[in-house]
């Protein structure tokens, strides 16, 4: 199975985002580059509205990824609940 | 292919030879010296003399290289669309069977470019 | 009359997409639906159901507005905080800011050709899904170049070369390279542009730019150029996934459109990974500080990424594209052989280059044991001697270009890096010339289009390339001084090495008075 990935900016907006999608993926490696922080994950990553809003503390909307994403591969699959990038193969 | 176009399609050759006053280009490489970058552009009469593109040009362009003192003009390989292929140097570049936007390049036996790295 | 509101019922985010994205045209009765459309049948795409079409992110109009504007926001606090902090005296060194100089001149008016292909395209598709997915990328497109704009002249006010990108991107020579790209892909019809542009260049190629290089200007201390990099590419990230969408949608539709799309695919990335070539000798040769080597890169965003996609699209019949055999074997030599370039028409070209120094060029033996000590550190460290004895080399010798890319013909032999690679074909008694199979090939899938080729060399040679009223007969002409007039290229501070230029003496005297009171 290919890897798909996901890369934030780093800075205190995504923090929390990237702690969530660790704690929510075991199988997910995190990198860190200047600026940067890309997760790579074999298959697929879910990214959950409920695990971001534990951590920050109130409401977030999914939709907000949008203002820290820099990257990403995979088809996405896009709820209000949940945010999922994976290959088919 | 035609280009797929909701009607007839008809470009315009940018580089036809009339565009030149009076020139045609001609494209001159030299094999294992790639500290030119590429192979080079010129714009010369059909009547000028071969010898001349050797003899008053091609010193200007090249002669920054320490091999193009070295060159032996005898025992050069020369190739016109990758074919070998023997100049006249005292004929015109038209004589010579060079029409517009021909490619010539030699090769310089024995001299392979800076300490031999082809550079 | 009643007022009150009915029960909210709270949509979903699909619900929401669905509202907002259909149901919102008619089909017209005045005028037959494929005169109002007129673009979308004729290059042989076969479309069953419009409404297919889904934006997997299902973003409407008023979010984006939303989240653009908060974007907007975050960018332009940190271009002011850099402007104001005097920002440009943190970069790691003056040299860097030659790459803040060729992003301006080639990339930034793409940025701008984009949103006008994309607001075209719009408005071309008769599927409403589609059309909206392109309003919102044709706006993107015009705030990145907006963008770009404001937080690079910021740089203009104290460098050279950033005076006049708009002027030169028309006329200098390395920029035809880019412009020809760009025209190439808004000439076509609209769906080779959303494969070109959407699919090959967003998906498959972009990441290359906006995410290593930009995350190495941060790493040289340029926040300006880490910020609207980042921030141009969180609407790339979406753009990337309606190229993927785009093309499972097409592929899906009817059979027939599978091979149409396999053929933009081989064209469109080869395109693109010809015009990337400028962006593998900025990052190997132009940022002082490195993050990671063009083959790294390009093995972890083209060929493990690429891979993947291509991988995954295999199930509708498409495979990988043709160029990847050779775009393998090119990648431990592309970035030297395309800076080497630069370096001999350092005249010609309005930023500066130089030879790496000896810590830099280690750093490429390492990165590039294959390739970089027996083909390329001859070569640099012969010109480093001579300019050190006053000798430095300028190429003064116009190149033969490819037809197709209009690259200098700089590549060399798939396998061979001692030979030029040489290509030719002839079309209705004139012979084209290519650097490449995939170059000739593309040319002779459409000579028309390619025959009407602007190569700037040839232009030259035909005098059009100098200002109105310029004599080239009369005595002294110097037709190289007359070309970098016609570009607005200012001779000897915007061009040659970097060594010795007013940038590097400014830079060092100003960083110098960062740190000193001025007495007196």
């Amino acid at each position: 199975m290919s890897n798909v990935f996901l890369i934030l900016q780093a800075n205190e907006d995504a923090r929390p985002i990237v702690e969530a999608v660790m704690a929510d993926n075991p199988h997910a490696r995190v990198s860190e580059s200047p600026a940067m922080v890309k997760i790579d994950a074999e298959g697929h990553l879910t990214v959950r509205r409920d695990s971001i809003s534990e951590r920050i503390g109130h409401a977030f909307d999914l939709q907000e990824l949008h203002l820290n994403l820099i990257s990403l591969s995979g088809h996405i699959d896009e709820t209000d609940d949940e945010f999922t990038l994976s290959w088919n193969s | 292919m035609a280009v797929s176009a909701i009607k007839e399609y008809k470009g315009e050759n940018k580089d036809r030879v009339e565009n030149f006053h009076g020139a045609q280009l001609l494209y001159i490489g030299w094999e294992d010296h790639l500290m030119f970058c590429a192979p080079f552009a010129f714009p010369f009469p059909p009547q000028m003399r071969f010898g001349d593109v050797i003899e008053k040009v091609l010193p200007g362009t090249y002669g920054y290289h320490p091999d193009w003192a070295r060159v032996d003009w005898s025992k050069v390989e020369w190739f016109k669309s990758g074919q070998p292929w023997t100049p006249n140097f005292n004929r015109s570049l038209a004589e010579n069977g060079l029409g517009h936007k021909d490619v010539i390049r030699f090769r310089t036996p024995g001299l392979a470019g800076i300490g031999g790295s082809c550079s | 009359m009643d007022m009150k509101a009915a029960p909210k019922h709270k949509m979903g985010l699909k619900e929401r997409y669905a509202a907002m994205t259909r149901g919102l045209d008619w089909e017209t009765s005045y005028q037959p639906m494929d005169k109002v459309y007129p673009f979308d049948k004729y290059e042989g795409i076969v479309i069953h159901d419009w409404d297919k079409w889904q934006d997997p992110f299902r973003l409407t109009m008023d979010a984006y507005w939303k989240y653009q504007a908060e974007k907007e926001r975050k960018l332009y606090a940190i271009i002011d905080a850099y402007a104001q902090n005097n920002g440009h005296l943190n970069v790691t060194d003056a040299r860097y800011i030659n790459t803040v100089k060729l992003f301006l001149q080639g990339v930034t008016p793409l940025e701008y050709m984009a949103h006008r292909g994309f607001a075209h395209v719009g408005r071309a598709l008769r599927g409403p899904g589609p059309r909206i997915a392109c309003q919102m990328q044709a706006l993107d497109e015009l705030r990145h170049a907006q963008t770009q704009v404001h937080a690079m002249s910021n740089y203009n006010r104290y460098y050279n070369g950033l005076h006049d990108w708009r002027h030169m991107y028309e006329r200098v020579w390395y920029l035809s390279v880019p412009k020809s790209f760009f025209e190439d892909a808004v000439s076509a019809g609209p769906f080779e542009f959303l494969v070109a542009v959407g699919f090959s260049f967003e998906y498959v190629l972009t990441n290359l730019l906006f995410v290593p290089f930009v995350s190495g200007a941060a790493y040289n201390g340029d926040m300006n150029t880490m910020t609207f990099g980042f921030s141009a590419q969180s609407d790339e990230a979406r753009h990337m996934t309606l190229g993927l969408e785009c093309i499972k949608f097409l592929l899906e539709q009817d059979p027939a459109n599978v091979p149409i799309v396999q053929r933009w695919l081989d064209k469109w990335c080869w395109r693109g990974v010809r015009l990337l070539s400028l962006v593998a000798m900025m990052m190997d040769y132009m940022l002082p500080k490195r993050v990671m080597s063009w083959k790294e890169a390009w093995e972890m965003y083209f060929e493990e990424a690429g891979g993947a996609l291509f991988k995954d699209l295999a199930r509708y019949g498409i495979r990988e594209p043709k160029c990847m055999q050779q775009v393998r074997l090119e990648k431990d030599h592309l970035s030297h052989q395309v800076w080497t370039t630069f370096y001999n028409y350092g005249a010609a070209a309005a930023f500066h280059t130089w030879i790496p120094d000896a810590d830099e060029m280690d750093w490429l033996s390492q990165k590039y044991p294959e390739s970089f000590d027996k083909y390329y550190r001859p070569r640099m460290e012969y010109w480093r001697e001579q300019a050190a004895l006053g000798n430095r080399y300028y190429n003064k010798t116009l190149p033969m270009l490819c037809q197709t890319c209009q690259i200098p013909m700089l590549f060399t032999e798939p396998g061979d890096p001692t030979k030029i690679c040489y290509r030719e074909t002839s079309y209705l008694g004139d012979k084209f010339h290519f650097c490449s199979d995939h170059c000739k090939e593309i040319f002779e899938y459409e000579p028309e289009k390619y025959i009407q080729a602007w190569l700037p060399v040839h232009q030259i040679y035909q005098g059009n390339c100098f200002e109105p009223g310029t004599d080239p007969t009369a005595p002294g002409f110097d037709p190289l001084a007359a070309v970098l007039q016609h570009y607005h290229l200012n001779f000897g501070r915007d061009n040659l090495d970097f060594e010795g230029s007013e940038d590097q003496r400014n830079f060092a005297a100003w960083k110098g008075a960062v740190t000193r009171n001025q007495v007196g």
